[in-house]
Order: structure tokens, then sequence, then C-alpha cells
């Protein structure tokens, strides 16, 4: 195999897992706010829920949980799986990402100080606008190297879905490096994820930049 | 009548912080709360401002009641519209300033009537501009708060709460973070409002300027209004033998 094919298949690797990546993002931190306020909320049935899920979820390795989401549903209803694979990987990954997520959310929104609500009260805003316009802009800012060191973790873990064989960049670099015996698949997944993390630190940094105009 | 308070009870949990606190404040009137720390000062001014729940008496506003207690129930307060339209009649200083960090100055004043009264921007931007020239910040429109001294910051949180046009103004110790030389800035605008008939209640512990801006001096202690009257009254010729040492100890 010529290194240009080699290439050309580990690409489509690259993007299966930037599709990972992008999906698991794009589910993940909307539903870690709602983890989050399940989280907080004052019914001791749901904050109680969702303080296991987030124990379990923190507590057990993501690949263990890939495979339960994925065979889970064969062992335990009898469901056919097929064609399930991708979006058991999704859940997987979205809801494990959320539960750290939550976490996060919930540091920052605590370490809020409780005259900015008080603040927000007296000049007569909602709670979703002393929400939306006051708390969460001050917690993005504060929880944004938290969150940033999260992403460059998810980067990485995107690798795992290859325990369900799904065939992202890391699974293709196996492949290939057996049947060529040779060592060259290895280097470009790395220079790969290295290319995809310096990327989603330089985003990063400028999202922080963005917020730095007052401390 | 702007703002009639009666009978108040507070408590935290088994600690009663207020006992049976009445006070009335009229249009105009400049009323200043004084006495030492932890007599229930900022909890009168947060039960007024509905930052704590009271769990005994009432609490009107321009006639309308808003919180009372039914012979031996709880407290009821006014379902949450009418509670929203009151609130309109009150602004609130806090001591430590509470500015929201990530607005400019002018963004921190006209947000709330932008936002929550539904005003039109123009004309509540040329309002807060207007306002920001009396507190002699007029350049500091585009700051970020944490570019201000506190006494610029204590200004702009004046400024915040008057863009709101409010029937009544509270201060609690609004110059007790502020350094001596701040404080006088503070204290300027303030006397200025009493000036133009502002009405205010204001918990100070700066007893010349409460002597000189008031018309009606209230001292607490232990959550009872022990001695109240006007500053002559109370400060030069008080009656309660706790009032005189109290005031024995700012001489
Ligand atoms: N949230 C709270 N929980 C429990 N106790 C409280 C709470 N807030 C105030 N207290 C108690 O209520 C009493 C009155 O407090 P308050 O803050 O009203 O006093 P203050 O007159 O404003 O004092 P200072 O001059 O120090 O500001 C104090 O004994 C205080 O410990
Ligand atoms: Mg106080």
């Amino acid at each position: 195999m010529s290194f240009t094919t080699m290439l050309a298949t580990m690409s489509v690797g690259m993007l299966r897992t930037v599709g990972i990546f992008l999906l698991t993002l794009l589910g993940s931190l909307p539903l870690g706010m709602i983890i989050m306020f399940g989280r907080k909320s004052r019914l001791t049935i749901v904050s109680g829920a969702m303080k296991i899920l987030i124990s379990v979820i923190r507590g057990t390795p993501l690949m263990l949980q890939l495979l339960v989401w994925y065979f889970g549903p064969y062992y335990l209803f009898g469901w056919s799986i097929k064609g399930y694979r991708y979006t058991a990987i999704i859940i997987g990954f979205v809801v494990n990402y959320a539960c750290y997520f939550a976490e996060i959310y919930r540091g920052g929104i605590e370490a809020m100080d409780k005259g900015q609500y008080e603040a927000a009260e007296i000049l007569g805003y909602t709670k979703s606008q002393t929400f939306f316009r006051i708390i969460l802009p001050q917690v993005i800012k504060t929880i944004l190297p938290s969150v940033t060191n999260e992403v460059i973790t998810l980067v990485k873990d995107t690798s795992l879905a290859f325990t369900l064989a799904y065939q992202e960049v890391f699974s293709l670099a196996k492949q290939i490096s057996a049947s060529e015996t040779s060592f060259t698949p290895f280097v470009v997944a790395g220079v790969f994820y290295f290319a995809a993390n310096y990327v989603v630190a330089f985003i990063m940094d400028r999202i922080e930049k963005s917020m730095g105009y007052y401390s | 009548m702007i703002l009639e308070m009666k009978n108040i009870v507070k408590h935290f949990e088994d600690c009663k912080v207020l006992h049976d606190i009445s006070l009335g404040v009229d249009s105009g009137e400049v009323v200043s709360i004084i006495g030492r720390s932890g007599s229930g000062k900022s909890t009168l001014l947060r039960c007024a401002t509905f930052l704590e729940k009271i769990d005994g008496g009432s609490i009107a506003y321009k006639g309308d009641t808003v919180a009372h207690t039914p012979e031996g129930a709880k407290t009821v307060y006014a379902g949450k519209k009418e509670m929203a339209r009151v609130r309109n009649c009150f602004g609130l200083v806090f001591q430590n300033f509470n500015l929201f960090p990530h607005y400019s100055v002018l963004k921190n004043i006209m947000d709330a009537p932008v936002n929550v009264q539904k005003r039109d921007p123009a004309s509540v931007e040329a309002e807060a501009m207007k306002l920001l020239d009396k507190m002699g910040l007029a350049d500091k429109a585009s700051a970020y708060p944490f570019q201000l001294s506190g006494g610029q910051k204590q200004r702009v949180a004046i400024a915040r709460a008057l863009a709101l046009n409010p029937d009544i103004l509270f201060f609690d110790e609004p110059t007790s973070a502020l350094d001596p030389e701040l404080t006088q800035e503070v204290l300027k605008i303030i006397r200025q409002l009493a000036d133009e008939k502002m009405t205010m209640v204001i918990v100070t512990h700066e007893m010349n300027f409460a002597k000189a801006v008031s018309n009606r001096v209230i001292f607490m202690d232990g959550g009872y209004i022990v001695e109240e009257g006007t500053p002559a009254e109370v400060f030069d010729d008080p009656k309660q033998e706790r009032t005189k040492r109290f005031l024995q100890n700012y001489d």
C-alpha cells in the first residue's frame, strides 16, 4: 500500500473521529446543563437520580459504558442491535461527557457571588433573565479552562470507539499497521490527534481571550 | 405613604432577628437607621426589599399590601405579577455594589430599564448618560466595573438603581466598603438626592452624615427599634440608655 493510499484510507477514519467529536460536544454541552439542573433540583428523587448517574458514569471506564450502551439492549431486552452501533457510540460519549460537564457547570454556578442574584432580583430580572443574562456569561468565563481540558481529553477519547469496532482513525491505524506490517499508520494517527488538539487549544484560547475584557 | 411595614417579625432558624418592627416612610422623607453590628438593620432592609421573607407582620408599598400575616397563620405574599409590579417601586444599593462585572458601566445602568421595564433603548441611554453625568462619571460610560475605584462603583450602582425610577431607594451601608477618601464622594451624591426630595432609607455608620441628611433617625438594637426621632432628638438628646451608650462609642 502506498503512503497516499494509506493516507486516503485513514482520512476517512479522521472524518469519522471528527464526527464523533463534534456530535459529542453538540450533545453533551447542553445535556450537561440539564443534568446539572437535575442535580440541583429541590426534588430529591431528581437530584438523587442525577447524583447516582454522575457517580456511576464517572466511576466506570468509558470503554465499559460503550459496551453496555451497545450490547445492553440486546442482553437486557432481547432487542435487535443491527445498525445501532453508531447511535450507541454517540449516546455513550454524550452521556459520559455530559456528566463531567454537569459537575463543571455546578462548580461554576456555586462559585458565583450570591450578590449577583440579589442585585438582579432587586432590579426586577426574572429567574431566566437572571440566569441567561447575568449568571451564565460569568459562569462560562470561570469554567472555560476546565471545559478546555475536557474537550482536549475528548479528542483523545474518541479512539475508544474502536471498542465497538467502529472504524475511526485509531482502529484503522491498527488494522493497516497489522496488515502492512508498518509503523507509519500509528505515526499518522499520532500526528492527527496532535494537530486536532492544537486546533482545539487554539479555538479555546480565542474564546477565552474574547472573554478577557473584564476580570 | 410610600412604604409601610407593620409589626415585622423575622426569624433565622430559632434565632429571632426582628421583633415587632414597624416602619413607615413618607414621600420625600430620608430615614437613617443606625445601630450596632447584628442589630438587624440589614435584615430589615432585606425584608423590605423581599430578599428575605418575613415571618410576621405586613408590608405595603404605596397603599398596596403585598405581604400580610393572618391571625395565627403564616405570612402570605402577593402573586408573582403583583410582586414584580411592586418591585418596581424600590431600589437597593448594596454595601459591596454588586455591579455586573461583564457589563460596561453604561450597560449596567441600561440593561434593566431596557430588558425588565421594556423601555426604548435610545431614551434609556439618554437618561443613563444624564445620570452618569450627575454622578460625575460621564467619562466612564464604556469602562468595566473592574476598572473603577470603590467610590466610582458605588456611584454606578446608585445610577443603576435610579435608572429604574424607583419611588424609594434603600441603602445598606453604602460606604462601609470604601476608604475614607472615597466615602465622601458617595455621601455627596446621596445628599444631593436628598436635596432633590428622593425618598430614601439609609443604613449607615456615618453618624455625622445621618445627622445632616435625614429627617428621621431610627436606632435599632437587638432586633427592636429602641429610639426614633429627628436627628436633633436622637443625636443631641437621646432618651434611652441604650441609645446614649451607643452614641458615646461614636464620639
Ligand atoms: N442568613 C442568615 N442566617 C442566619 N442568621 C442571620 C442571617 N442573616 C443575618 N443573621 C443574623 O441576624 C442578626 C442581624 O443581622 P443583620 O445583618 O441584620 O445585622 P446588621 O444590623 O445589619 O449588622 P451590621 O452592622 O454588621 O451589618 C445577626 O445576629 C445575624 O447573625
Ligand atoms: Mg448589615
